[in-house]
Parts: C-alpha cells; structure tokens; sequence
C-alpha cells in the first residue's frame, strides 16, 4: 500500500506550485489557475487522510465535494470579475489595475 | 509495486503539468495543462479508491471550469500573445516563499508519526455519500446550493455587458 506520507508530500507541492502561481502571475486568469491547484492540493489532503486515517467514516469525501463546490462558485465569479475588469480596462494584467492606487 | 509505481507516475505528471501551468507564457496553453493537471489529481483519487470523487472532479474541474477558463481567455484577446512577460516583478520572492513553505511542510510530513488504520475502504460508498448528503450534512448541502446559485446569478449580472 503507498504510505500515506506521499500524498501529503505531492500535496504540498502542488499547493507550492500553485502558491508560486497565484503570487507570481501578471496575468489575472494565471492567478487564478494557481488558487485552483492550491484547493485541489487541500483536496488531495482531505481524501488521503479519509482513507487512511478513517475510511469508514465520509467526512473527508464530503469536505472535498464541498471544497470543489466553492471552488466552482469562485471561478465563476471570479472570471466574471476579470471579464467585467476586461471590459473598462482593455487588460488583465493586475500591475495596470490600479484605479484604487493613491 | 504495481500501485506505488502507478502513484508515481500520476504524481510526476500533476506536478510536471502544474509547473508549466504557472510558467509557461500562452494563457491558452497554461489552462490545457490545468486541465491535465487535474486530470492527474482524478487518477490519485482512484487510487485512494474515492470513486465517486474521482468522476466529481473530472465533470467539475475537466468539464465545466476548464471550459470557463478557456471562455475567459478568448474573451479577452489580448492575453492569447505569448511574447509579453508572464511572470510580475516578485516572482523571485513569490519563488523563494513558495520553496520555503515546501521545505517546512515536508518537514512536517516526514518528521510526524502518522497513525493510519489499514482497513478497506467500504464497498458502498456512493450510496451512503448520497443518503449523508440528505440526511446528516443536509444544512451545508443547501447552503452549498444557495451559494451556487447566489454566485451564478452575481456572474451573471457582473459579467453582462451594460446599457448605455
């Protein structure tokens, strides 16, 4: 059986890969890609540790599809937010969105 | 053996595709990786034996919200050139936080004595996922839901183009 430790080392790599994403970005849709794989690495977490640590009991199925329903809802609005920013800015490069910028 | 070189292989393949999601300079071609990255993570939860969870991740992350990506970005046209800069001027920091939160969690992870059961996992999970769903976590199942729709609705109006 693969220990349980793997998981959790390819989890927190991929949570640092899309960590690297989400801050080194200019381009607000790559942001995004980065906080996606950031919540799939948590998944990853969660399921592992159901199967390991409690398998008869579906708490850590249950917190994923709840974490991936979130995730759906932020994408969505999310990307309508960069569409909308599109729209009066001609851009979505987060360095040129600086109307707040005193 | 089977399995670990299995586990292996899917795990080289979300991180290879991750890595070129975040560097590579084409958005287009950032979100094709995503989405096989993703696709990656659904064979991890095979072998976790989290079938239904599996199946989840691949019609939500594969289907919909790669779709929504890939929408976003030929919306917004400019962003298919691949000859601007893609990274921001604190990548190096954003890579220097990124390597040391690594370094600290898998100091964690391999210094933890982690108590795990061997016990299979149950036959029927599926259905009792569904009764849980109704039964037990049914107030966070209609919260989930309210929140779908709240979001659906705010992307709607946020995104619509608007009288003049």
């Amino acid at each position: 059986m693969i220990p349980l430790s793997w998981y959790l080392i390819v989890a927190a790599a991929l949570f640092c890969i899309g960590l690297y994403g989400a801050l080194a970005r200019r381009n607000a849709i790559g942001i995004l890609m980065g906080v996606e794989l950031m919540l799939n690495a948590a998944n990853i977490n969660l399921v592992a540790f159901w199967r390991y640590v409690r398998p008869e009991a579906l708490t850590g199925q249950l917190f994923a599809i709840f974490v991936m329903t979130v995730a759906a809802a932020e994408v969505a609005v999310g990307l309508a937010l960069i569409i909308a920013i599109y729209r009066s800015r001609e851009t979505v490069n987060v360095e040129e969105v600086d109307l707040l910028r005193g | 053996m089977l399995l670990q070189i299995l586990f292996i292989v899917f795990s080289i393949a979300v991180l290879g595709l991750a890595i070129l999601t975040v560097t590579v300079r084409n958005m287009f071609h950032a979100s094709l990786t995503l989405v096989g990255s993703l696709f990656g993570v659904a064979a991890l939860y095979i072998l976790l034996e989290a079938e239904f969870l599996a199946v989840v991740q691949v019609m939500v992350y594969v289907g919909a919200i790669a779709t929504l990506i890939i929408f976003a970005i030929m919306l917004s046209r400019n962003i298919m050139r691949s000859d601007i800069r893609s990274a921001n001027d604190q990548w190096i920091e954003g890579l220097v936080a990124a390597v040391l939160l690594f370094i600290v969690l898998g100091l964690v992870v391999s210094r933890t004595g982690w108590q795990t059961v061997s016990a299979a996992a149950p036959a029927d999970a599926i259905p009792a996922i569904g009764s849980a769903l109704v039964g037990e976590y049914v107030i966070p199942f209609e919260v989930a839901s309210v929140l779908l729709l709240v979001g659906m609705v705010g992307a709607i109006i946020i995104a619509r183009e608007r009288e003049r």
